[in-house]
C-alpha cells in the first residue's frame, strides 16, 4: 500500500516538475502563471479563497494571485527519499534587513501557521541583539543558516538532516532518532525538539514530506526549512511572504536575485553596497542568511515592544531593555 | 600440601557465601529490585509521555543522563585499562582486587550506555543507527568503540573466569548449592582441567587480550570526549579534552574501585585478601591521578579565563555565579581535598583513602555536570525566552530515579556475582603471587618440591 502511495507520488512528481520549471522562483515569466492559472480554472479546479498570494516575475514585478489557484497542487506531494535532491540549478538564500526590523512579529506567525506549530514553537525567533555597549539593541530575526559547512550534518549519525544541492538544510523526521546531538552542535540555536505528542501530529490529511516539516513527530527534531514546497511553486517562504515591512528578502544565488515581495535586487550588489554578513562568520559554518547591518533604522526600538506581555517579558534581561524600563518609554 | 586439596580449602571458604542467603542481605536485595521498580516506573511515563517528563529542553537538550553515561562509562573504561595492566605486569597485588575490578569494568559498560539510549527521543527507531549509519559522525565512533569494548570486555573477563569455574565445577557436588548453578559452572569451565598446557594457553590469550583491552579503553575514552570536543560550543570545543577525559576517567575509575573494595572487604568478610597493602598502593595512585586530573582541569579553565573570548566568557561567569558552589565542590574540595588526604603518608589509611575515594566521586561527577549542562545554557545566540524551563535545567524526579534505578541495578547485579563466584579468584590466590600469610609457606614448599 504504502509502495504504491509512492510510486504515485513519483509519476505525479514527474508531471509537476515541468510545472515546477516554468513556475519556479526566478524563472517564471508573467504570463506562464498566468497561463498555468488560467487552465486550472478552466478545469475547474480552483475556487477563489480570497487569499492573495504575491509571486516574483524575472523582471522584479510582483504579481497577486488567489492563493487557492497556487497551493492545491495535490502533486506537489515530495516522498522523503526525493526531498534529498533538492531542486535543480538552484542556490537559495535569504538576506534579512535589520534596519527596517521592527519586531512584529509577523514572520514567525506566518511560519508557524504554514508549519503547523505551536505558539512557543518558532523556527524563526526574533532575538535582540547588542553588539556593543554603547550601540543600541536591534531586532534580530533569526531562524535556520542553512549553512553550507553545517555542524548539525556533520555529527547526525542517521542522515536524518542533509544538506541538499540547492543550499536548504532539511530533516528527515521519519528517519530521525532523536539523538539531539544535531541540536548541540548548531551554533545559532536553529532546532528545536518534539517533546511530547501533539494532536496535531495525528492530522494525517497532509502526507508528511521533509520539505514542509508535517505532520511532526514526538521525539525528533524540527527546524526552519525554507519551505521548499512554495519555492517549489514560486512562491515566497513563509516569512518573507507575511513581513509587512519586506525585511526578508530570498532569492537565487544562481540567478542573483532577491526579493521581498516588493522590490527585487541583485544579490551581490545588496550584499556588496550595504555591507551585508554573515552572522558568526568566524565559526566556518558558511551560512546562506545574510544580514543587513541594522544603521539609520526605520523605527525605534521601543516600537517593537508594541507586543503582547510575554513577548515582551522575553527582553528583560537585556541591560538596555532595563534601562528603558526605568526611563518609563515600555 | 598439594594443589588438589588447596583448592578445596579454599573452595570450602567461599562456599557459605554462595549456598545460602542471609535474612539482611534479603532485605537488602529486595529494597535494590524496589529502587528499580519505581525506575521502571519512570521508564514507563518517559517512553508513553515523550521526554517532556524529564527536566531536559531545547537549549539544554542533555541532561543528567548524559553526565551518568559520561561518569559510568569512564569507570568503565578505566576498569578495563587498569585490569589490562594488573594482567599485563604480572603485578603482584592485583590476586584481591582483580575479579572486582573485572567486574565494575563489565557492569558499568552494561549500565552506561543505557543512560545515553535514554536521552534519545526515538528509541524504537535504534536500529536506524545500524540501518543507515553515516561513518562521519562521532556517535557512530562512539557506538562502534562502545560495543567491541563491551565485547572485548566479557571475553576478557571470561577467560579470568574460567579456572574458577572449574574449581567450582569440581567441588560443588558435595555442596547444597541450586542444580542449575552447578550445571552454570560446568558450561562455563568449558572441559578446563587445569593443565600446564591449558593453563600456559590461557595466560597467554589472557595477556593478550588485556593489551587489547588496554588500547580499546584508550580509542573508547578519546571517542566519548570527541562527542563534545568536535562541535562549536563553548566549554566543549577544547583540544585537550580526549586526554582530559582519559585522565578524569581514570581518576573517577581508581576512586570507584577504592570504594568498591572497602565495601567489599566489610560485606564479604574479605580482609584476609583485600589488605591495607591495596588501600595504600590505591591511595598513591589516585594521589597521582587527582593531580594530572587537577592539573588538566586548571589548564582548561585557566587558558579560557586568561583569553576571554566573549563566549567563553558567558559561560565562566556562570559558572562562577549560577553554578558557584558545584564549580566550588567539583573543582576545588573535589581535587585539592583528595590530594590534601593522601599526600599525608599516616592519612594512607583504609578509612582515609575511602573518604577521599568518595570526595573524588562526587566531584567529578558535578564536574562532568558543569562540562554539559552550563555550555548548553549559554548558547551563542542569548536565550530570550519565558519558560523558566526552557533556560535552566533541573533534572525531573523521573531522570532522578532512572539516575538511582542505575546505581541499584549495578549493586544488584554485583551482589548476584557475587552469590555465583567468589569475588576474590581462587586461582589468582593458587597462583600465589600474594597468598595470605599463612598459606604461603605451603605455596612455597609445593614450588619446591
Ligand atoms: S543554522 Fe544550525 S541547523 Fe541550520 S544548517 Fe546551520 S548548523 Fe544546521
Ligand atoms: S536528532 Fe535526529 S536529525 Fe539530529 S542528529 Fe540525531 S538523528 Fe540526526
Amino acid at each position: 500500500m504504502k509502495n504504491k502511495q509512492t510510486e504515485e507520488g513519483g509519476t505525479d512528481r514527474r508531471k509537476f516538475l515541468k510545472l515546477g520549471i516554468m513556475t519556479s522562483l526566478t524563472a517564471i515569466a508573467g504570463t506562464s502563471i498566468v497561463n498555468n492559472l488560467a487552465a486550472q480554472e478552466e478545469e475547474g479546479i480552483a475556487k477563489p479563497s480570497g487569499e492573495v498570494m504575491r509571486l516574483l516575475t524575472p523582471d522584479g514585478k510582483i504579481v497577486e494571485v488567489d492563493a487557492s489557484n497556487i497551493n492545491n497542487y495535490p502533486e506537489a506531494y515530495i516522498t522523503p527519499e526525493e526531498s534529498r535532491k533538492g531542486i535543480p540549478d538552484r542556490k537559495f538564500v535569504m538576506v534579512i534587513d535589520l534596519a527596517k526590523c521592527k519586531n512584529a512579529r509577523k514572520c514567525v506567525e506566518g511560519c508557524q501557521k504554514g508549519h503547523n506549530l505551536d505558539y512557543h514553537q518558532e523556527f524563526m525567533q526574533i532575538k535582540l541583539i547588542q553588539d556593543n555597549p554603547l550601540a543600541e539593541p536591534y531586532w534580530f530575526p533569526k531562524n535556520c543558516m542553512h549553512c553550507d559547512e553545517p555542524p548539525c550534518v556533520k555529527v547526525c549519525p542517521t542522515g536524518a538532516t542533509y544538506k541538499r544541492e540547492d543550499n536548504i538544510v532539511l530533516v528527515d523526521n521519519e528517519r530521525c532518532i532523536g539523538c539531539k546531538f544535531c541540536v548541540t552542535s548548531c551554533p545559532y540555536s536553529a532546532r528545536i525538539f518534539n517533546w511530547e505528542h501533539n494532536a496535531k501530529f495525528d492530522d494525517k490529511s497532509q502526507p508528511y514530506s521533509p520539505e514542509t516539516n508535517v505532520p511532526g513527530a514526538i521525539g525528533t527534531v524540527t527546524k526552519c526549512d525554507f519551505c521548499p514546497d512554495l519555492l517549489r511553486q514560486g512562491l515566497l517562504p513563509h516569512c518573507a511572504q507575511s513581513c509587512p515591512e519586506g525585511v526578508i528578502y530570498f532569492g537565487d544565488r544562481n540567478e542573483d536575485i532577491v526579493t521581498n515581495g516588493a522590490e527585487t535586487v541583485r544579490f551581490s550588489e545588496l550584499i556588496n553596497k550595504r555591507a551585508g554578513y554573515r552572522h558568526l562568520e568566524h565559526l566556518g559554518t558558511k551560512p546562506n542568511v545574510y544580514y543587513l547591518p541594522a544603521v539609520d533604522k526605520l523605527y525605534e526600538l521601543e516600537d517593537g515592544f508594541d507586543v503582547n506581555e510575554e513577548v515582551k517579558e522575553r527582553y528583560k534581561n537585556v541591560p538596555y531593555v532595563q534601562e528603558l524600563k526605568k526611563q518609563g518609554k515600555i | 600440601m598439594d594443589i588438589q586439596s588447596r583448592k578445596r580449602e579454599l573452595f570450602k571458604e567461599f562456599a557459605p557465601r554462595l549456598e545460602t542467603t542471609s535474612k539482611v542481605s534479603k532485605i537488602y536485595i529486595s529494597f535494590l529490585v524496589a529502587i528499580i521498580l519505581v525506575g521502571i516506573y519512570a521508564f514507563y511515563l518517559q517512553m508513553s509521555e515523550g521526554q517532556i517528563v524529564t527536566g531536559m529542553r531545547d537549549n539544554v537538550v542533555w541532561g543528567i543522563y548524559e553526565v551518568n553515561f559520561i561518569l559510568l562509562v569512564c569507570i568503565s573504561y578505566s576498569g578495563a585499562f587498569i585490569s589490562g595492566i594488573l594482567h599485563f605486569f604480572h603485578t603482584p597485588w592485583k590476586t584481591a582486587i582483580a575479579r572486582i575490578v573485572e567486574i565494575i569494568t563489565v557492569l558499568s559498560l552494561l549500565i552506561g550506555p543505557i543512560y545515553i539510549l535514554l536521552c534519545m527521543g526515538r528509541l524504537d527507531r535504534l536500529h536506524y543507527l545500524f540501518m543507515y549509519p553515516r561513518i562521519q559522525s562521532p556517535i557512530t565512533w562512539d557506538i562502534i568503540a562502545i560495543i567491541t569494548d563491551i565485547v572485548a570486555c566479557f571475553i576478557y573477563l571470561y577467560l579470568t573466569f574460567i579456572p574458577d569455574f572449574a574449581i567450582l565445577r569440581d567441588h560443588c557436588e558435595e555442596r547444597k548449592i541450586p542444580k542449575w548453578v552447578k550445571k552454570l559452572y560446568k558450561t562455563l569451565a568449558i572441559g578446563y582441567q587445569d593443565t600446564k598446557t591449558q593453563r600456559d594457553r590461557l595466560h597467554k590469550i589472557t595477556r593478550i587480550m588485556s593489551t587489547i583491552v588496554i588500547v580499546l579503553a584508550i580509542v573508547a575514552y578519546t571517542v566519548l570526549a570527541w562527542i563534545f570536543s568536535l562541535t562549536l560550543q563553548p566549554g566543549w570545543n577544547s583540544t585537550i579534552f580526549a586526554p582530559y577525559f582519559i585522565v578524569g576517567g581514570l581518576f573517577s575509575g581508581v576512586a570507584f574501585i577504592i570504594v568498591t573494595m572497602f565495601l567489599v572487604r566489610k560485606f564479604y568478610k574479605l580482609e584476609k585478601y583485600i589488605r591495607k597493602m591495596h588501600f595504600k598502593v590505591g591511595g598513591i595512585i589516585l594521589l597521582i591521578l587527582a593531580m594530572l586530573y587537577g592539573y588538566f582541569t586548571f589548564t582548561e579553565y585557566f587558558s579560557r579565563w586568561f583569553s576571554h573570548k566573549e563566549i567563553d566568557t558567558n559561560l565562566l561567569d556562570t559558572l562562577f555565579t549560577r553554578y558557584f558552589w558545584e564549580f566550588i565542590l567539583a573543582n576545588y574540595v573535589g581535587i585539592l581535598v583528595p590530594i590534601g588526604i593522601l599526600f599525608f603518608k599516616k592519612f594512607r589509611t583504609i578509612n582515609w583513602v575511602t573518604i577521599a575515594s568518595v570526595i573524588a566521586l562526587v566531584g567529578i561527577w558535578i564536574n562532568r555536570y558543569l562540562i554539559v549542562i552550563p555550555t548548553l545554557e549559554t548558547p551563542y545566540v542569548p536565550i530570550q525566552d519565558t519558560r523558566v524551563d526552557y533556560i535552566f535545567y533541573a533534572a525531573s524526579w523521573v531522570e532522578i530515579a532512572l539516575s538511582f534505578a542505575g546505581a541499584a541495578a549495578f549493586l544488584l547485579m554485583f551482589t548476584l556475582i557475587g552469590k555465583i563466584v567468589p569475588l576474590v579468584p581462587m586461582n589468582y590466590i593458587l597462583d600465589g603471587r600474594t597468598p595470605p600469610k599463612k598459606v604461603q609457606k605451603n605455596i612455597n614448599k609445593e614450588i619446591s618440591e
